[in-house]
């Protein structure tokens, strides 16, 4: 038995370094705990036994662990890389059931407002999941400033909206040419930059956009927003039971009853095609010479110079498509919520939608759709389990980045083959 | 002699106080396979990265014959470099290896299709002027791969190609790149013999029957003896040679590079001995 001991030994060092630092990081989370004292001041709890508990459950857990895995570290799935690929080698027809799927929505037998509304936040990430993916996963460029882009996005509609009474339908393109201009703004300074450095300057960035929404008072109400935002109409025919003196409400339109449910749906049908304009376009120019430069150019920025392939333009449309596509979700946010303020656009936004990017696995655009899903589902799922919520949301990203440390959809399908190009082949 | 396709002048290099190439003068024909060779650190790769804009030289005047006429290639962004019909590879390869064998000679094709494509905009449309555009483009890979052999790989991510395919390939790419002057910066470094000898002969078809000139830095002396037209030697970053391969292997200061210093471990007695020797030739 001496193998045994031989393995033994340094187990039980590890574990005890687990349960050590659990220790450590439990003492104030679970072993303190502040209460009212008998003058009114706090005073501290101490649960000491609780610590010991947790430690002790880190202990035998790292222990078996250790046995389960053979001492092996917990390692990446190899086999759900072949699911990866048939996904991803059959992804117009996953595409196109989803599509589906998310069409019949609305009139499935559980659908409710609060699914309606819950698939209409999914359906908004996807789209800004989409646009950064242009940016992160096809050009490559580390972008931790993405919310920016969606704040520009949202405040151009609302700002049009209340200066100038323009509806949604025309504010939509202006509101991504402003992003897309943002962008430029943003590209030009930070393009020598690469990795960490262009991902801190990008988080710059989100930050600076937000803080002149802040203080900017007079023209952005500063943090108390924006409120009345024109709410959608459909193509002109509003969503009121009682309209004003001319106009003909959508459910008088139709002959219908009126109600409340009406516009959720047609908000979450108007999130859905600005979704799926997202993603033909980026389809489409992932097979154009300047998709395949962004790919690219993240590959290996010297040989794309050596191939005469200019940098600074393809990087800045990379930054100016994404953002684009963010203004176009901003504009959407600012109708559907009807208020926005600078709260909306914080730096846990820009972790959200890189989160998903990342998660999805670069540069795929149906991980995107899980990955958004996922990570608005988690939290949702979760709220029965109130402060634990979290808890379990980090847990289950940990767990996921463990299990597929590329993303849940990691497979690249080539841009073009040579037998589909040449027509069977030679 | 026929055309000169490169003319470099006086060409100095200087990073701080170290002098990396010191006043070279040379010139490349058109019709021809020139070798720049020298010992390690002689400033070989220099000189490329000079010419194709990767550095600006600290003087010196490089006058390249180009699809559009003469052209100082000193004045150009690395990246309008190729347009003008000059292309490399590298020391250490730089594919793009998540991309697919055939993507990797596609991008290569960049600014044709770009324009092709309208910037994009008709492209997005799927204008038929594009689609014929990409077609073309597929077509001169299939040409190239066929050339280099690689015509097999042509769907498998480049990473995943052993190391003398890569080698290949990325001469492949820089070929649908279109250049009068292909650079090529040690590309039998780490290739079997048999590959060597298929590289050969792959210049020389380039330099006979597609008209694309060759300068190439090579460590292997039997390969740039065989195949070579012209040879330059750099030590410390001076020429100290500058002929064809017959006279460069008489050439005491040659010799005295290679052999009579310490510097030359990176040569095998066997390739020197082929340097110093008279047999091979080509």
């Amino acid at each position: 038995m001496a193998a045994a001991t031989g393995v033994l030994v340094p187990r039980l060092k590890d574990a005890g370094l687990a349960a050590l630092v659990a220790a450590v990081l439990f003492l104030p989370i679970l072993g303190m705990e502040t209460v009212p004292g008998a003058d009114g001041r706090l005073t501290l709890d101490f649960h000491f036994h609780i610590v010991v508990i947790g430690a002790a459950v880190v202990f035998a857990g790292r222990l078996a662990m250790l046995y389960l895995s053979r001492g092996r570290a917990l390692r990446p799935s190899g086999r759900s890389g072949v699911v990866a690929e048939f996904v991803s080698r059959h992804g117009t027809w996953f595409g196109l059931a989803g599509l589906a799927f998310a069409i019949a929505l609305p009139f499935l037998p559980f659908a409710s407002r609060y699914t309606i509304d819950v698939a209409t936040t999914i359906v908004i990430y996807v789209m800004l999941g989409w646009g950064l993916n242009i940016v992160v996963g096809l050009a490559g460029l580390l972008d931790l400033g993405y919310v920016a882009f969606y704040a520009v996005g949202a405040y151009s509609y609302a700002l049009l909206a209340h200066w100038f009474g323009l509806g949604f339908w025309s504010c939509l393109p202006i509101a991504g040419l402003l992003a897309a201009t943002a962008g430029v703004l943003l590209g030009f300074p930070v393009l020598r930059l690469r990795g960490d450095y262009l991902a801190i300057v990008t988080l710059g960035f989100g930050e600076i956009i937000r803080l002149v929404l802040i203080n900017w008072h007079e023209v952005t109400g500063g943090p108390n927003g924006i409120a009345d935002i024109p709410r959608p109409t459909f193509f002109g025919f509003p969503f009121t039971r009682s309209p004003a003196e001319g106009e003909t409400p959508f459910h008088e339109l139709f002959g219908l009853e009126f109600s409340t449910l009406h516009r959720v749906v047609f908000l979450y049908y108007l999130a859905l095609a600005l979704a799926m304009v997202t993603n033909l376009f980026v389809l489409r120019i992932r097979k154009l010479p300047i998709g395949r430069a962004w790919e690219a150019l993240r590959e290996d920025e010297i040989a794309c110079k050596a191939l005469g392939i200019n940098p600074t333009n393809t990087k800045l449309t990379a930054f100016a498509l994404g953002a684009m596509f963010g203004g176009f979700a901003g504009s959407f946010f600012a109708t559907r919520q009807g208020f926005i303020s600078p709260e909306s656009f914080t730096f846990i936004e820009s972790a959200i939608i890189l989160a998903i990017v990342v998660l999805g696995g670069m540069g795929s655009q149906i991980g995107v759709v899980l990955a958004a899903a996922v990570i608005v589902l988690l939290p949702e799922v979760g709220r029965e389990f109130e402060t634990y919520r979290m808890l379990l949301f980090g847990a289950a990203m940990v767990l996921i980045m463990i299990w597929r440390p590329r993303g849940l959809l990691a497979h690249r399908e080539p841009t073009l083959t040579l037998a589909g190009a040449r027509g069977g082949g030679p | 002699m026929s055309r000169p396709i490169l003319e470099v002048l006086h060409l100095t290099m200087r990073f701080g106080g170290l002098v990396a190439v010191d006043d070279l003068t040379f010139t490349a024909y058109a019709d021809d396979v020139t070798a720049i060779i020298g010992p390690n650190g002689a400033g070989k790769t220099t000189v490329f990265n000079c010419l194709t804009g990767f550095y600006r030289p600290t003087a010196g005047q490089l006058t390249f014959h180009g699809h559009e006429g003469p052209v100082l290639l000193e004045r150009l962004e690395g990246f309008r470099v190729p347009r003008h019909g000059l292309a490399r590879t590298f020391q250490n390869i730089r594919l793009f290896g998540g991309m697919s064998v055939l993507e990797n000679l596609v991008v290569a094709q960049h600014n044709r299709l770009m324009r092709a494509s309208g910037y994009t905009l008709l492209g997005l449309f799927g204008a038929a002027s594009y689609r014929r555009a990409e077609a073309e483009a597929v077509e001169r890979a299939h040409f190239w791969l066929e050339r280099t052999g690689l015509l097999e790989r042509a769907d498998r991510p480049a990473a995943s190609l052993p190391y003398g395919e890569q080698r290949k390939l990325e001469i492949a790419r820089a070929l649908c790149a279109g250049p009068k002057l292909l650079c090529l910066d040690e590309p039998a470094a780490g290739l079997n013999p048999r590959e060597t000898a298929e590289l050969g002969e792959l210049l020389l078809e380039l330099r006979d029957r597609h008209g694309i000139a060759v300068l190439l830095i090579e460590h292997d002396m039997s390969l740039v003896m065989r195949i070579a037209d012209h040879i330059v030697v750099l030590d410390y970053g001076r020429k100290i040679a500058d002929g064809p391969p017959a006279e460069i292997k008489r050439d005491p200061a040659v010799i005295k590079a290679y052999l009579g210093e310490t510097e030359e471990e990176e040569l095998p007695p066997e390739v020197a001995a082929d340097l110093a020797g008279s047999g091979g030739g080509g």
